[in-house]
């Protein structure tokens, strides 16, 4: 079918100015660039953890291998972030149900900026707290507890006469995580749908039936979800450990004594300043273990939240 | 029956309803909750003063016995079920108060220790040839304010341009990929943003570089995703009509964005922007591995070591050398500016979102 007049091309979108390709192109690229520096963060460590993967074992710290110098490490990280948690997860549940369903509502928001106050100490101040405070504090308990249930193996003992202990170093991980976990939870809470809620009063529940009934199946993928965060978060946290723990063990279960795994964070920051060639290698290899883990912990932890997210009234 | 009912006097049921029961049976007395635990704080002080037993027993054993008396009272006079909220109620405002312990505890004894130190001479001078007392952090102050500033002027605008892609740009995978790993950003370990900015630097300048700008691109990477999220969310804020009403004056959509979205979101963007400032300005970790330590004024932030107050207070606490009691003081002096800094910005950032919030009419 050829036409006889030439007819204008019809104008389907609205005419592409320079200025809005440039500026779409530019806030793209910085999306871009935010994926290409966390697939840089994977590609240098790996480019500079490489010497220490391909070194004979008697060259890393320790003349024994990568593993096994990675081992007690990683066996420290995992067992005072999971502890932290067994502390700081009913605490940050309790504390989050506190601010929405039993504080007077008057005063609630200000509860809450308290909590969010914690959040905002940095890590090198609970480093100076946790030694000088926290510490001496936990000497005579630590020291009963190694007399009297030094059978389990946690309290084995000898109690240390620091402090310094990787209970301490649980503790204050504790604290450092329980506002991350309850921002999270809280905000859960606070979604949770009225009219469940209602209902179940009006059933003639008491407040703790409720909770129990409308406001905690709502919340129980959140308080999940939050408890990886928190995870991810206890496990890289490197100064608070780095200045409270006295690491020179192995690996132990004892949380009291003075011999205690260090963690992977706390031990680069430890050895760093003062390492250099192949050392260096070492640690970053050992950054790589702990980026890798907490890279799952959070993908798991975003997973579980966001899948929530898809499927609550709130939005 | 009809008369009985318009005759209350004759009914004895109207005055003793319920079978003889009052309405009021099966509660405890009014005020007996807030009763106990007063009775309970009141015991406790006494074993502390009186008894001069140590304060924390002391607090433990009251909590304790408001618990254990409330309970069984609640169970014997209003049966399993009222007992167990009171219970439940008892432990949410514990744990609560339990919560509070740390955060004061903290702020007492860094303002009770870092007031030794709080002179003139704290914040002018540097550590050049201190060996004993004296000293000071005027180059960690201003170490810390050239890399945090710097690693503000890198994350500001990447993360502000990317939450606009998500926002006023994304669709399809590219922007569910971003949005995801933004999240997962979130969570990457101080230590592991500082080994990074250091192999990035290795790659460079070769092995041992210590340099201000590596820590800001360390902090950066910890600051980035804070800023894309908050501005994310203040965007999502914007109501559509706005952009609508631009489009249809025939305002480019870059325009729209910068003269119509930009604008209505700033005091949110403001105030995220000041706590993701505040997030990164205590930061230790990455600065110890990438801006290292030293003892004067350094302020080329492509040059050389630079201290910051962080590792300022972190080297004065663990390597006090002779005069320790001097250089501990020197620890807690650094470490309450710091405290006052982060605590400052974030009432700063309270206070944009409350001053210049969108006006709702």
């Amino acid at each position: 079918m050829a036409s006889t007049t030439e007819a204008p091309p019809r104008k389907d979108r609205a005419p592409q100015r320079p200025g809005d390709r440039i500026f779409a192109g530019i806030s793209t690229g910085s999306g871009v660039l935010i994926l290409l520096a966390l697939a840089g963060v994977a590609v240098f460590l790996v480019t500079e953890a490489w010497p220490s993967l391909t070194a004979p074992a008697e060259d890393i710290p320790g003349g024994e291998g990568l593993a096994l110098y990675i081992w007690p490490l990683l066996f420290g990280t995992l067992i005072s972030a999971v502890l932290a948690l067994v502390i700081a997860v009913p605490l940050a549940v309790a504390i989050a149900l506190f601010i929405t369903h039993y504080a007077p509502r008057s005063i609630a928001k200000a509860l809450g900026y308290v909590i969010d106050l914690l959040a905002a100490v940095p890590s090198i101040i609970f480093g100076l707290w946790g030694i000088n405070v926290l510490a001496p504090v936990t000497v005579d308990p630590t020291t009963w507890l190694s007399e009297h249930l030094g059978w389990i193996p946690f309290f084995a003992g000898p109690a240390s006469s620091t402090g310094r202990t990787m209970l301490v170093a649980i503790i204050v991980l504790a604290v450092m995580v329980l506002p991350i976990i309850t921002a999270v939870v809280r905000e859960a809470f606070t979604q949770t749908p009225k009219l469940h809620e209602e209902a179940a009063l009006a059933i003639g529940s008491t407040r703790w039936e409720m909770i129990r009934m409308a406001a905690l199946p709502f919340a129980r993928s959140s308080i999940i979800g939050a408890s990886m965060l928190g995870l991810g978060r206890a496990l890289g946290e490197t100064m608070a450990v780095a200045m409270v723990l006295s690491a020179s063990g192995g690996v132990s279960f004892n949380l009291i004594s003075s011999e205690n795994p260090p963690t992977i964070a706390a031990n680069i920051a430890l050895q760093f300043p003062e390492s250099s060639g192949i050392a260096i290698n070492t640690l970053i290899a050992s950054g790589l273990v702990l980026f890798a883990i907490t890279l799952v912990v959070n993908m798991i932890a975003r997973a579980v939240i966001n899948r929530r997210k898809d499927f609550s009234g709130a939005n | 029956m009809s008369t009985s009912t318009t005759t209350p006097e004759q009914d004895p049921e109207l005055h003793t309803p319920l079978g003889g029961v009052p309405l009021t049976a099966g509660q405890l007395p009014r005020g007996a909750a807030p009763g106990m635990l007063v009775a309970s704080a009141v015991a406790g002080l006494l074993l502390w003063l009186l008894a001069g037993w140590a304060i924390v027993p002391c607090a433990l054993l009251a909590a304790a016995a408001y618990v254990v008396i409330v309970y069984t009272w609640s169970r014997a006079v209003e049966g399993p079920r009222k007992a167990t909220d009171r219970l439940v109620t008892a432990i949410v405002s514990g744990a609560f108060l339990l919560a509070l312990l740390p955060l004061i505890s903290v702020l007492f004894t860094v303002v009770s220790k870092g007031l030794e130190r709080f002179d003139a001479e704290f914040f002018t001078y540097s550590m050049v040839g201190v060996t004993g007392e004296g000293g000071g952090i005027y180059h960690a102050m201003m170490g810390t304010l050239i890399i945090t500033g710097l690693a503000a002027l890198i994350s500001v605008p990447i993360g502000m341009l990317t939450a606009i892609y998500l926002v006023e740009y994304g669709r399809g995978k590219l922007a569910k990929a971003i949005t995801f790993f933004v999240d997962v950003m979130t969570g990457i370990p101080s230590i592991v943003a500082g080994l990074f900015a250091y192999a990035l630097f290795v790659m460079i300048f070769g092995p041992g570089v210590r340099m201000g700008i590596a820590g800001a691109v360390a902090l950066s990477v910890l600051m980035i995703p804070t800023v894309v999220r908050s501005t994310e969310e203040m965007l999502k804020l914007v109501p559509n009509e706005l952009r609508e009403a631009s489009y249809a004056l025939g305002v480019p959509r870059w325009r729209t964005i910068v003269k119509v979205v930009l604008p209505t979101a700033l005091a949110g963007i403001a105030t995220g922007v000041t706590l993701a400032i505040a997030r990164v300005i205590g930061e230790t970790a990455p600065l110890l591995v990438t801006a290292g330590l030293t003892d004067g004024d350094n302020f080329d932030p492509f040059d050389g070591r630079m201290t910051t107050l962080s590792v300022y207070s972190y080297y004065e606490y663990v390597s006090p050398g002779l005069f320790a009691e001097a250089s501990f003081d020197r620890a807690w002096g650094a470490a309450l500016v710091l405290i006052i800094i982060v605590m400052v910005l974030n009432l700063i950032a309270r206070i944009i979102s409350k001053l210049f919030a969108p006006k709702t009419r």
